[in-house]
């Protein structure tokens, strides 16, 4: 027994163990490493295309998501100046648009800014200075289809993460979905229910006065601009009219969409510019 | 000598896990909602359980018994890291759903408690089976919750609808209790009690006897 407690003993089974266990680990992150970051980018396409209505995992394979996803254009969105990001301006910056994540950047103060407590509506404290929405062509060549935003807001236990997705003309609800949330099981984890999901399609966002109409109320909802509170779920249901009434106002994506919205024609000059 | 079947069966029923040793709780609380995560989670820790087992037992007549417990929990941690790195590889969305449960086999008690108690002194081919058969007696205990969990709570078992739900036109109202942790606590209590009907050798002796009534001397109550 005290042969191998010697402390050279000690330290050279140490020394070994943490070499092979290195090896071991560092191997496998290594190895496996372009397989994951394929899986998160398919990830990340299929909440795009769910969010637009033109996913369903019941119907389409992994396959098909590269060729749906093909039709959409990613475009870095300048949130602070209200327009998008030439290729070359991205590059300044040092953003590789292939792999940028708007969440990660979040901790760089250089790529992120705090909010102050009146702008934080949807209460996400920080939000990425560029962000990346996505666009689809309509059919015929010069139209605007569809638009795919990055949304958050807290909920009731924490962020909601998800993608909403607009018509051509900026206004219209075309889809929304949530990825990640935090939400109680059967209660606010219902903001994924395919039910309460099909409400949102056809709703419109900018009231007569030009602000943010569509919110979600108490109860069933009417008219354009309401969609019907999720029961026992207030706390999530006003998150989810937060991040709305946030992301697509004034502060945020506001001012890009209404020039969208009122530019449709030219939206290929948008779309054809990188 | 025991023997190599004695080990991979004997924690299934006899001297489970979960159900008698009443170690590796938390993961059975938090995995279960989804039968297809859980047996993910399943498969996750009992090969972590077999190859820590085995690379323990491996190189125990080396391992100087000062820094015994922090090699083990080496090999352990290595051994996740490995098997959180190939589900976020090859399966992508129960790697999401798990998310830190993964990592936190690392704490599961039935995989450092094995490594103390069997592969520490037993030889690899062993101590290998040995893992396997308390990750068995572990994954029993999860799928029956499991099983339990989304049956009731979201009337589906493996993402298949069995019981149509109201929220989808159906006529079966979801249990909410069923999809929060505190009912995998009922049902791993109602497991044990079920085991030990059956197996009456686990019912622990009473720690101590209450004594009986004592007779009351006035109003002559029966």
């Amino acid at each position: 027994m005290s042969s191998k407690d010697t402390v050279t003993k000690t330290l050279v089974v140490a020394f070994f163990l943490c070499v092979v266990c290195s090896i071991l680990v560092s191997g496998t992150a290594v190895i496996l490493k372009p397989m994951q970051d394929e899986n998160r980018i398919l990830d990340r396409n299929k909440n795009i295309l769910s969010a637009a209505g033109l996913y369903d995992s019941a119907i389409h394979s992994d396959s098909e998501v590269a060729e749906l996803f093909s039709r959409f254009t990613p475009r870095l969105v300048d949130i602070n100046a209200g327009r998008f990001l030439e290729a070359d301006e991205a590059l300044a910056l040092g953003i590789d648009i292939v792999n940028y994540d708007q969440r990660k950047v979040i901790t760089d103060p250089a790529l992120s800014e705090a909010l102050t407590s009146e702008e934080d509506l949807a209460d996400v404290k920080r939000r990425a200075l560029y962000q990346m929405v996505y666009l689809m062509e309509g059919n015929s060549e010069d139209e605007l289809d569809t638009i795919v935003l990055p949304v958050s807001g807290y909920g009731l236990w924490g962020i909601l993460y998800g993608f909403m997705a607009l018509e051509g003309d900026a206004n219209t609800v075309k889809g929304l979905a949530f990825y990640e949330l935090k939400e109680t099981p059967g209660l606010g984890a219902e903001v994924r229910n395919p039910r309460w999901t099909a409400l949102w399609p056809g709703k419109k966002v900018y009231a007569e006065d030009g602000g943010v109409g569509l919110t979600v109320v108490k109860g069933a909802g009417t008219g354009d601009y309401e969609i019907d509170g999720l029961s026992g779920a207030t706390l999530t249901s006003r998150g989810v009219a937060n991040l709305v009434q946030y992301w697509l106002g004034d502060d945020a994506f506001g001012p890009l969409l209404k020039q969208l919205g009122g530019m449709q024609n030219q939206a290929i000059a948008v779309l054809g510019n990188d | 000598m025991t023997s190599a079947k004695e080990v991979v069966f004997k924690p299934l029923f006899d001297n489970n896990p979960i159900a008698l040793q009443i170690l590796g709780v938390c993961s059975a609380l938090a995995v279960t909602t989804q039968l297809s995560v859980t047996l993910v989670m399943c498969i996750a820790l009992t090969s972590v359980t077999a190859f820590s087992n085995l690379f323990i037992s491996m190189i125990r007549n080396y391992m100087p018994s000062s820094i015994r417990i922090i090699v083990q929990m080496t090999i352990i941690a290595s051994l996740v890291i490995a098997v959180d790195q190939f589900l976020q590889a090859f399966a992508y969305e129960i790697s999401k759903s798990l998310s830190v449960f993964v990592g936190l086999i690392i704490t599961n008690c039935i995989v450092m408690g094995r490594a103390e108690a069997f592969a520490m002194k037993n030889p690899p081919v062993l101590s290998f089976l040995d893992g396997i058969g308390n990750g068995l007696g572990y994954s029993v205990v999860l799928i029956v919750v499991a099983v339990f969990r989304e049956l009731l709570g979201s009337g589906s078992l493996l993402g298949y609808e069995i019981l149509p739900l109201v929220g989808n036109g159906g006529w079966y109202q979801g249990n909410g209790l069923m999809l929060l942790a505190p009912s995998a606590f009922f049902i791993i209590g109602l497991f044990v009690w079920v085991l030990r009907s059956v197996k009456t050798e686990q019912v622990e002796n009473a720690e101590f006897r209450i004594a009986p009534h004592a007779s009351h001397s006035h109003e002559g109550a029966f």
